[in-house]
């Protein structure tokens, strides 16, 4: 068990770095060299600067050795300082770190809960109005641009029926500090984000909770079940659920990905602020450390929920031994 | 069985009219879209701007008709590079196992870890936004499905009697892979191609919306991305365009539904 678990973190350490080396490599095969940005974004610079600025930031040295450098670096937690804000990269991802996971958690969890929940229902009455309404939820959810939803939501929350706020995490005069009042506001200001960024899982998921419980519910345990005389809540819930949500959790996990890109999309919608706007900004200005560091740690994270996702998969069924 | 399917039959008459507008629009129109043609902030539905104008005074509609075109070919080109890439990484992981596999799925899994739009959005900075640069960034980081289905099929054909039958005969390893158990393998890759594209063009809408398509060509994102900020004065120039991504990808989908029911019928999600 424990050999499984070190040898699994080697494997997600592993493809962290490969990530990490490969946009090294990519940034540093580019046309154009950071410098060259600066010096452009700054309207012009001479020569002797730019020679100068190369040496500071160490772009004069041969790639091998500027890949050991970071990396070392790297390995010590220090990301390097963004180019346009002269901040450490690592400070200004863990300020935006907290805005972007309140989103992506709330929007995963309402997925799932609602999800599976009408997923599960409705498998009660296969050919009903609830199975109906998850069949053609799911294909708006998938076929609809996640960003054009957050606008039309923007529009209708804005203009015709505004009792939500459509941008930002709190409100202009808002002074934060964390009480009951702050998260009040922070709460009305997740809940068209977070809304936007479930769509898609919300659909996927009640489709899948839907089959898989339909499947579960013709197989021969939940017969038995039945002729035991237990009541059909007993049975949904005590017997069936279980089976039911394994794939539900086994996408989820997987999709972590996913989840990352589309909050960068809504959180340029709704303007939170967070890593996935950090990202999208950081393109434009071509703020390479910034963009790395956002790119290891996106990674990092991702590996993480795939290992999550396998432990919680093994947890659910009991059945499933280490591959 | 496919033209009993209703919905599938919606989907592939809903894409033939866009595709129809795609390709003979411009040829009717002849207009630049990116022209300013009327006066801004026109509202839908008046006479000389069917579908009213943006806020720089570009016609909605002609947007509509041209922007399909790059959206279109980059979703198709797009999803056809990530299909070939992912069935030819799958059926030498399927087929040959061992370490090719083992190989093979390290960098599946490399490519599955990789945040896909932001690696997409760098490639596309990085080497200037076009269509080009566009089409190959979607591709490469979108193949994995494609080859795990690949891989999947393959695991289960290799064993086959007919399979080694071939080998008996003599059959070489390129002939058995690609003349023999490819064409079985079909029917589920046909499906996961089909919904690749539709991926494809959402994927594409995304990096236009954020200002990463290629600048000289109008697109449906692209429209979206640049009124954002006065969308509470011309609604329909964000409205219009999503409606038409929705549509086109709505109708990939529902295409590719109906071939899983008809090709699958084992696998057919109730």
């Amino acid at each position: 068990m424990l050999r499984s678990l070190i040898s699994r973190l080697l494997q997600g350490l592993a493809l962290v770095l490969a990530v990490v080396v490969l946009n090294f490599i990519l940034v540093h095969a580019a046309p154009g060299d950071p410098v060259e940005t600066i010096a452009g974004a700054s309207g012009g610079m001479s020569p002797e600067l730019m020679a100068q600025l190369r040496t500071q930031y160490g772009l004069d040295k041969p790639l091998p050795v500027q890949l050991g450098v970071y990396l070392s670096q790297v390995a010590r937690g220090d990301l390097g300082f963004s180019y346009f804000f002269n901040l450490p990269v690592s400070e200004m991802i863990a300020e935006r770190v907290p805005a972007t996971l309140l989103l992506v958690v709330s929007a995963v969890l309402l997925a799932f809960v609602v999800g599976t929940g009408i997923g599960v229902l409705s498998a009660r009455k296969p050919n009903g109005l609830l199975s109906q309404f998850i069949t053609v939820l799911s294909l708006v959810g998938f076929a609809a641009p996640i960003f054009w939803v957050g606008i039309m939501l923007v529009i209708l929350f804005a203009s015709i029926w505004p009792i939500l706020p459509v941008a930002g995490m709190r409100s202009i005069d808002s002074s934060g500090g964390g009480g009951w009042a702050d998260m009040v506001d922070v709460a009305q200001h997740l809940i068209l984000p977070a809304f936007t960024l479930s769509l898609v899982y919300l659909a996927q998921y009640s489709r899948l909770a839907r089959s898989a419980m339909l499947d579960v519910l013709g197989s021969d345990f939940i017969r038995t079940a039945r002729a035991k005389g237990l009541t059909e809540s007993v049975v949904l819930y005590k017997h069936a659920l279980r089976n039911a949500l394994l794939p539900v959790v086994t996408v989820l996990g997987l999709q972590f990905g996913n989840v990352l890109a589309g909050a960068i999309l809504v959180e340029t919608v709704f303007n939170w602020p967070g890593l996935g706007r950090l990202a999208f900004e950081s393109v434009l200005r071509r703020d390479y450390p910034t963009i790395l560091g956002v790119l290891l740690f996106s990674s990092i994270v991702v590996v993480v929920m795939n290992q999550v996702t396998d432990l919680a998969y093994r947890l659910i069924d009991p059945r499933i031994k280490t591959s | 069985m496919f033209a009993r399917n209703p919905s599938a039959i919606v989907g592939m008459v809903m894409l033939l009219t866009m595709l129809a507008v795609a390709i003979a629009g411009p040829w009717i129109l002849q207009a630049d879209p990116f022209e300013i043609a009327y006066a801004p902030l026109t509202p839908p539905f008046s006479a000389e701007a069917w579908l009213g104008t943006d806020y720089l005074g570009r016609d909605v509609l002609t947007t509509l008709v041209y922007g399909g075109r790059a959206t279109l070919l980059v979703g198709a080109v797009a999803a056809t590079l990530s299909v070939l890439i992912g069935i030819t990484l799958g059926a030498f992981a399927g087929y040959y196992g061992g370490r090719v596999d083992a190989v093979l799925m390290r960098i599946t899994e490399f490519f599955q870890v990789l945040p896909a739009l932001l690696f997409a959005m760098v490639v596309v900075t990085l080497f200037s936004p076009s269509l080009v640069t566009v089409t190959l960034a979607i591709g490469i980081v979108s193949w994995t499905g494609t080859a795990r289905l690949t891989r999947a099929e393959f695991l289960k054909y290799r064993v086959l009697e007919f399979v080694r039958a071939e080998r008996a005969i003599g059959a070489g390893d390129a002939r058995i892979i690609w003349k023999v158990i490819l064409p079985n393998a079909l029917p589920p890759l046909i499906v996961s191609a089909t919904l690749a594209v539709g991926a494809a063009i959402l994927f594409e809408a995304g990096l236009s919306f954020l200002g990463l398509g290629d600048p000289n060509q109008m697109s449906w994102g692209l429209m979206i991305g640049s009124s954002r900020q006065y969308v509470l004065s011309c609604w329909w120039a964000v409205a219009f365009p999503g409606m038409a991504i929705f549509v086109t990808v709505l109708a990939v989908s529902l295409i590719g539904d109906g071939l899983n029911d008809a090709l699958n019928p084992k696998l057919r999600a109730r």
